[in-house]
């Protein structure tokens, strides 16, 4: 029980963080806002999940990728082959000159189905796929990068490449992948139809419910020796070798829990959108994952996702009154969260919580915790002695 | 008979093609050596430097458009004084960024990489709010076009050679000026040992801003060579960027040649691979192998060994 | 050349240059089991660039260096560590943002692999060393605290602390006493010639009077090359190094 209670859901703060965002993702979300505004806050929370990987990866072990679109993309793509290819069964598909394969094959005179989509018409081989190809990945890129001792900028700017390849690749090869457009007019999953209302809002339950549970996971990973390590990391990696670890095998454990977060997002975004693209896993998605995190306040699980939440409905009212306005508003942000507001949201609550609010209200003064005695006189003389 | 072509006309092609992987290699090289000097100098990530790019070209543009308004006839000579125009304009508006921006950033490099990031999201906005969506070219001078008949199928066209040799002319100066001369002995100085060079009596503050704006004025000229090969767009910049960036990291960071020789390979592996295989995927692969290449040797082609 | 050999270190041929500069020229070296070697030498003699080659940290160009009969040189940080190396910095490097408590616990030789740390459980017979070697290094009393707010020859003794912590066989000083004061380096003395009983202890200092207080024996280096060797009195009166080091 006590393991339960602190290491899992975080001790007092972490389990009023996790019902505060419960509350606020299952009741009151659903409560307030019409269908069409689920399903989109349910296309964010996919993003929060990369979000949530890169409050580990960047916030916690102070490594920064650009690429996290790359794994985006690679659980997505995986759930949007197997839905397609579920769509695209012989007798949905017989006006085309190949039946029972997807129509960008047929528009592109393929024959038969290539050989790597074969295994994903199986739906345990897809889910199997949506977790192990990111860690795969991520495993491959990490090794090499981390026992070389690559990090900062360029790690950060090769992650980026990798992302652009990715993209690109998709991109050129219409005939096995979609291409440009991507993989679009998904139907059921298992014969359950995706596109009801009634899925939507199960869907959007479901993601609610596996990104708290990610949550949970991250606290409790972070909880033991595994969180004194990454301070520890962060602060003086060298040393910590000289402790006798082997740093890169943790960076590389935190890359591929990081990878698989956000594969998980991508796959759960293609069911409740309904399409994936190469636009959404190239280099501006990636670094727009970023930007959700640096809003929210880099090493905070909780900040991260409001900063998610917050920065795509930004993004989806501006664009819409004003489509001009939204890129400055974007660059504005980069720039503000670098230059005025470096812990984000987080650091403002923090802020907050030690500082305005035991201001504010006398009654909280005396409960506020780590209130040194000095500070206390002087704020309680200041009010008396004008 | 190889693919379908005699061996002299797969010569041909092999001239024409480096050929025009040369011309982006002017780019490449231009772009590389303004960031190059960028980070290397200060520890700054400048990503929009793409977009200072962008702002020569479109200052060639704009020339372009006046001219063609109000003085038709200046067709012929207005280009030269446009790319340096555009070398003016990028200077001035690194200027401008390094005093309200950059100076804060300094040895913070992945800080500077998103607040530059947002940057070239501003500029790119700006740049479409003022110029349009659709890619422009201004209205190049007539001895600009067409092409040398080198032999009976080898053509080389004007635009490219103008590119190159005025490539090669900057990276002359360039080379020229950083090891040559008083300021670039002083940049040089600031690089190493910051606090000795203040305390030398170099005003490090100064020549920090000097070396940005030289950086991006560098890039406007790239700007301006990119118009005689291809057309401009508000997000033209970002098309290059990543590239520019393998450039530099690829070649190792800390000498001329080493750049040099990374553009020349990146821009030419491209250009060859583009032919033999289909658009995108011959950039694919190219980048794929500059990636694999750099996982296996992460600090680049010619990094020296220095005490730690 | 000998193979194999009784000393619990033995430096053989080390060369290490950087672009043609030799930092540190066909260097010959044994060390004792249980033995204090003090390691003195004017600025750029090389003396860093030996403990950095001995820790993995660069890598020599030439030459052999033996650890309990095993090679360590091409050996990562990590393993020469779990080998049973352990070296203190020039400057304090602790874990600033970790308690007293916690600085420890993490040098402790288990759970250093990714799921070792992940099942990490702290263990009565844990929290007992820690408690151990907080009383050795004087500071029980501060086990809760925050390395950061440590005094910097506290600071220093943590991370002696973190070292026994390791229980390593061979002990590398940088400069344990730089920046302390008289009774601090007293204290230190006392420390090390405590700590070195069943192990070998290699010290750089250049406070003489420090010196004279723990060495077995001193060796001096110049230029990258050996100078002299011998106790603390031979060395004293050698008028090589009289000349290069110790002045007039």
């Amino acid at each position: 029980m006590n393991i339960l209670y602190n290491r899992i859901l975080g001790g007092k703060t972490g389990v009023r963080g996790l019902l505060v965002m419960a509350i606020v993702l299952l009741i009151c979300i659903p409560c307030a806002l019409n269908p069409f505004w689920v399903n989109l806050v349910g296309k964010y929370l996919c993003f929060a999940f990369t979000a949530l990987g890169l409050a580990l990866l960047w916030g916690r072990a102070g490594i920064l990728s650009l690429g996290q679109g790359l794994f985006f993309g690679l659980g997505g793509y995986c759930m949007a082959m197997f839905l397609k290819l579920e769509a695209s069964d012989p007798i949905s598909t017989k006006i085309q000159s190949t039946p029972g394969i997807p129509d960008f094959m047929d528009w592109n005179q393929l024959k038969h189905l290539p050989a790597l989509w074969v295994p994903f018409k199986s739906l345990p081989f897809s889910l199997f796929a949506v977790v192990a190809l990111p860690t795969l990945v991520a495993f491959i890129v990490g090794l090499a990068m981390f026992k070389r001792r690559v990090g900062g900028v360029y790690f950060a700017i090769i992650t980026q490449a990798l992302a652009l390849i990715f993209s690109l690749g998709i991109d050129g090869n219409q005939g096995y992948t979609g291409g440009r457009n991507g993989i679009t007019d998904l139907k059921t999953m298992w014969g359950w139809d995706i596109r009801t209302r009634h899925a939507q809002y199960i869907l959007y339950f479901a993601t609610c419910l596996l990104l708290l549970l990610s949550v949970a996971l991250l606290q409790w990973l972070l909880s033991g020796k595994m969180g004194k390590m990454l301070a520890a990391m962060r602060e003086r990696e060298d040393r910590l070798r000289f402790s006798g670890y082997d740093v890169s095998m943790f960076k590389i454990f935190i890359f591929c829990v990081a990878a698989v977060l956000s594969g998980i997002g991508g796959a759960l975004f293609v069911l409740q959108v309904g399409f994936i693209a190469p636009s959404l896993v190239g280099i501006v998605p990636s670094i727009e994952m970023v930007i959700f995190v640096a809003i929210g306040g880099r090493a905070s699980f909780f900040g991260v996702i409001y900063g998610a939440l917050l920065v795509n409905a930004g993004k989806s009212l501006l664009s819409d009154a004003f489509p001009q306005a939204w890129l400055f508003c974007m660059g504005g942000l980069f720039i503000g969260v670098v230059m005025l507001f470096p812990n984000g949201l987080a650091g403002g609550w923090d802020w907050w919580c030690k500082k305005a609010w035991p201001f504010l209200m006398p009654a909280a003064r005396d409960r506020s915790v780590k209130q040194p005695a000095a500070e206390f006189a002087e704020v309680s003389t200041k009010g008396q002695n004008p | 008979m190889i693919f379908g072509y005699s061996l002299s006309d797969l010569w041909s092609i092999f001239v024409m093609q480096s050929f025009s992987g040369l011309s982006l290699f002017s780019v490449l090289l231009l772009m590389a050596l303004g960031l190059t000097i960028i980070f290397g100098q200060m520890g700054v990530v400048n990503l929009a430097h793409g977009e200072f790019m962008a702002m020569g070209a479109y200052t060639v543009y704009l020339c372009s458009t006046i001219v063609q308004r109000h003085c038709p006839s200046l067709t012929p000579y207005y280009f030269l004084v446009a790319i340096v125009l555009a070398f003016c304009v990028c200077s001035f508006f690194g200027l401008l960024v390094e005093w309200s921006l950059i100076r804060f950033l300094y040895k913070r490099p992945l800080d500077s990489l998103l607040a530059t990031w947002g940057l070239s999201l501003i500029l790119q906005q700006s740049f479409r709010s003022i110029f349009g969506a659709r890619e422009v070219t201004p209205v190049l001078p007539n001895w600009l076009m067409g092409a040398f008949n080198v032999t009976s199928t080898i053509q080389l066209p004007i635009n490219g050679v103008f590119v190159m040799g005025l490539t090669l002319v900057l990276t002359l100066g360039i080379w020229f000026f950083l090891y040559h001369s008083r300021i670039g002995l002083n940049m040089r100085a600031t690089v190493e040992n910051r606090v000795m060079s203040g305390a030398a009596g170099i005003n490090t503050k100064l020549v920090d801003r000097f070396t940005f704006s030289l950086g991006c004025g560098i890039a406007g000229v790239a700007g301006a060579a990119f118009t005689t090969i291809g057309s401009t767009g508000p997000d033209s910049g970002s098309r290059y960027i990543v590239d520019s960036f393998l450039v530099v990291v690829f070649g190792g960071m800390t000498r001329l040649v080493g750049t040099i020789v990374s553009a020349f390979g990146i821009a030419q592996g491209q250009s060859i691979a583009q032919f033999f295989m289909e658009g995108t995927m011959g950039k694919v692969m190219i980048l794929l192998v500059v990636v694999v290449i750099l996982m296996i040797r992460p600090k680049g082609l010619f990094a020296s060994k220095i005490r730690s | 050349m000998s193979s194999s050999t009784d000393f619990l270190l033995s430096i053989e041929d080390l060369t290490v240059s950087f672009d043609g500069f030799k930092a540190v020229d066909s260097l010959n070296l044994y060390v004792d089991r249980g033995e204090l070697r003090v390691i003195i030498g004017p600025n750029g003699a090389g003396k860093t660039t030996l403990l950095d080659m001995i820790c993995g940290k660069t890598r020599p160009t030439d030459g052999s260096i033996k650890f309990r009969n095993q090679e360590l040189v091409g050996k990562t940080e990590y393993a020469i560590v779990r080998a049973g190396v352990g070296r203190k910095f020039q400057t304090p490097s602790i874990y600033e943002n970790l308690t007293v408590f916690e600085n420890l616990e993490i040098s402790y030789p288990k759970g250093h692999s990714v799921l070792g740390c992940l099942m990490f459980r702290r263990t009565p017979e844990i929290v007992e060393r820690v408690h151990q070697i907080a009383e050795e290094i004087s500071l029980k009393e501060f086990l809760d605290l925050e390395g950061a707010f440590l005094s910097h020859g506290q600071k220093q003794w943590l991370e002696i602390g973190m070292l026994l912590m390791q229980e390593p066989e061979l002990i590398m000083l940088d400069e344990p006493v730089a920046g302390m004061s008289t009774l601090e380096r007293e204290q230190t003395a006392e420390l090390i010639k405590r700590i070195c009983k069943d192990r070998c202890i290699l010290v750089i200092e250049h406070d003489m009077e420090f010196v004279s207080r723990i060495a077995h024996k001193v060796t001096v280096l110049h230029l990258g090359k050996l100078l002299a060797e011998g106790t603390m009195e031979e060395i004293r009166n050698n008028p090589k190094v009289i000349d290069v080091y110790l002045g007039h």
